[in-house]
């Protein structure tokens, strides 16, 4: 199939970028949208022009670090799937296809359409963790959980950090990533010790970065690969008004 | 104190203010609605005026009026503050994006809608409300007491054939204001449950965002027809 394809091109952090277009003659429907990359880049690399710069590391899905804004949306007009997991039979012979970076003041363009994501590192940093031995895994299993709870809290652990919630959202909003972040710990007996401060440090962090406030529309939800419900976020603010209003943190 | 402005000024903080007002507003809605049907009792205003003058003599509703005035700027100012702050955390826009796929146009759009509510409220209350407290209004005589004769002003304003219209237009905005806004106010309070959060979708999209704008877009429409006599 034949592709026109519209990339965000950016010599690094401090130099302004613009679309550049490239055509695609040869493009197999069985591949996948980064191996369509590869092949750009492959012949980009033999006309001696720099080839695209993109994030990609296990290419099944499960690590987070593809991130491509593709035809107005994250990840690509699939739901529930990374952009490794997009195949080109998703696309027709002769389609323009626009491929962005994510956009967001906390998500600095590095090159082309790697995104600097450490802000979310930072917020886990501030407390999206428990800071005691947990014990092994016998030890868990003697603390009854019930299977409800255990799932819910798998399913916002499913949370890859991606960051497309916040490419997404119309406001550049965290609120996804921080809900699952503090629903998987905060719903467990073995995060329980800890969740007021969680709560209360993570979202100091993620306003901290830059990021804008909830608006509720679910795109986040909708666009997440992991498909993380906005349950999540309902949390997230129990969570967070809660310990703003019993923890012994008087100076915010 | 620290964590208090702390607290108020946080990103989730400024939330729970828009919720809150704005749930506030919502209920002040319910009393409107029900008061103002009284224009359609056909009594040529006497039930109308005499609710007005309750309106506007009750030492507790004259309270809560204060607090409903304070909480409309609160909500439009904090309102004012989260969008420029939300337009800041996306200083580079997207050449190509396709909300419409992830999400629903009124709920992409809630700063729009409650800028052409706040334009609205400013002319509905400069046509009754200051019209009321200082303007000059004509009396009327009910068992030998006085009262400001409202509906004649309501008369005059809805006679206006492009008011009854704006009006119309207004409420189909507050119409899509609250068919996002009920719900996530709650969202925003963290109260969302599988057995409630359907009811509150429920009562959100079709009472708040279908029938009481509805019914209040019947008012001028009505008064309308009857001015000019064609019901």
């Amino acid at each position: 199939m034949k592709i026109t394809l519209k990339v965000w091109r950016q010599k690094n952090i401090n130099t302004a970028g613009k679309l550049v277009e490239y055509q695609l003659d040869n493009v197999s429907e069985d591949m996948s949208f980064l191996e369509m990359f590869d092949v750009l880049n492959d012949s980009l690399t033999r006309k001696g022009e720099e080839p695209v710069a993109f994030d990609h590391d296990c290419r099944e899905g499960i690590c987070g670090t593809c991130s491509m804004y593709i035809n107005g949306r994250p990840h690509g007009p699939q739901t529930g799937a990374t952009t490794c997991q997009l195949h080109m039979r998703s696309f027709n012979d002769g389609d323009t296809i626009v491929v962005e970076p994510w956009r967001a003041r906390s998500f600095p363009v590095i090159k082309d359409l790697m995104v600097d994501r450490l802000a979310f590192d930072r917020i886990i940093q501030s407390g999206g963790y428990v800071s005691v031995n947990t014990g092994s895994a016998r030890d868990a299993n003697e603390i009854l959980i019930p299977r409800t709870i255990a799932d819910e809290a798998m399913d916002a652990a499913a949370c890859i950090g991606c960051g497309a919630c916040v490419a997404a959202c119309k406001n550049a909003s965290a609120m996804l990533f921080v809900a699952a972040k503090v629903s998987q710990l905060a719903i467990l007996p073995q995060g329980q010790a800890e969740h007021k401060e969680r709560a209360e440090r993570m979202v100091a962090q993620m306003d901290a970065e830059g990021f804008g406030a909830c608006s509720f529309t679910g795109a986040c939800s909708v666009e997440c690969p992991k498909s993380i419900s906005l349950d999540h976020i309902a949390r997230l603010n129990r969570e967070y008004l809660g310990a703003k209003l019993t923890s012994d943190n008087i100076n915010g | 104190m620290a964590w208090v402005t702390q607290t108020l000024s946080s990103s989730l903080g400024r939330k729970v203010i828009m919720s809150l007002t704005g749930l506030f507003l919502c209920s002040f809605l319910i009393i409107h609605m029900a008061g103002n049907l009284q224009l359609f009792k056909g009594d040529g205003g006497r039930a109308f005026n005499e609710y007005t003058y309750f309106m506007t003599h009750n030492p507790l509703i004259m309270t809560i009026s204060y607090v409903l005035y304070t909480s409309i700027l609160v909500h439009a100012l904090m309102a004012f503050i989260l969008t420029r702050h939300n337009q800041a955390s996306r200083p580079i826009k997207y050449a190509y994006s396709k909300p419409e796929a992830n999400s629903a146009w009124a709920s992409r759009n809630m700063g729009i809608l409650g800028t052409v509510l706040l334009l609205f409220i400013i002319i509905h209350m400069r046509t009754f409300w200051y019209e009321m407290h200082f303007g000059s209004v004509p009396m009327a005589e009910y068992d030998g007491k006085e009262y400001k004769d409202l509906y004649a002003v309501v008369q005059v304003a809805f006679g206006e054939l492009w008011y009854v219209i704006l009006y119309v237009i207004c409420m189909v905005a507050i119409g899509y204001h609250l068919w996002h806004g009920f719900q996530s106010g709650f969202q925003t309070l963290g109260l969302r449950h599988k057995k409630y959060t359907p009811i509150i979708e429920f009562l959100g999209k079709y009472f708040f965002a279908i029938i009481i704008p509805a019914a209040f877009a019947a008012m001028p429409i009505y008064v309308y027809l009857q001015v000019h006599h064609i019901i």
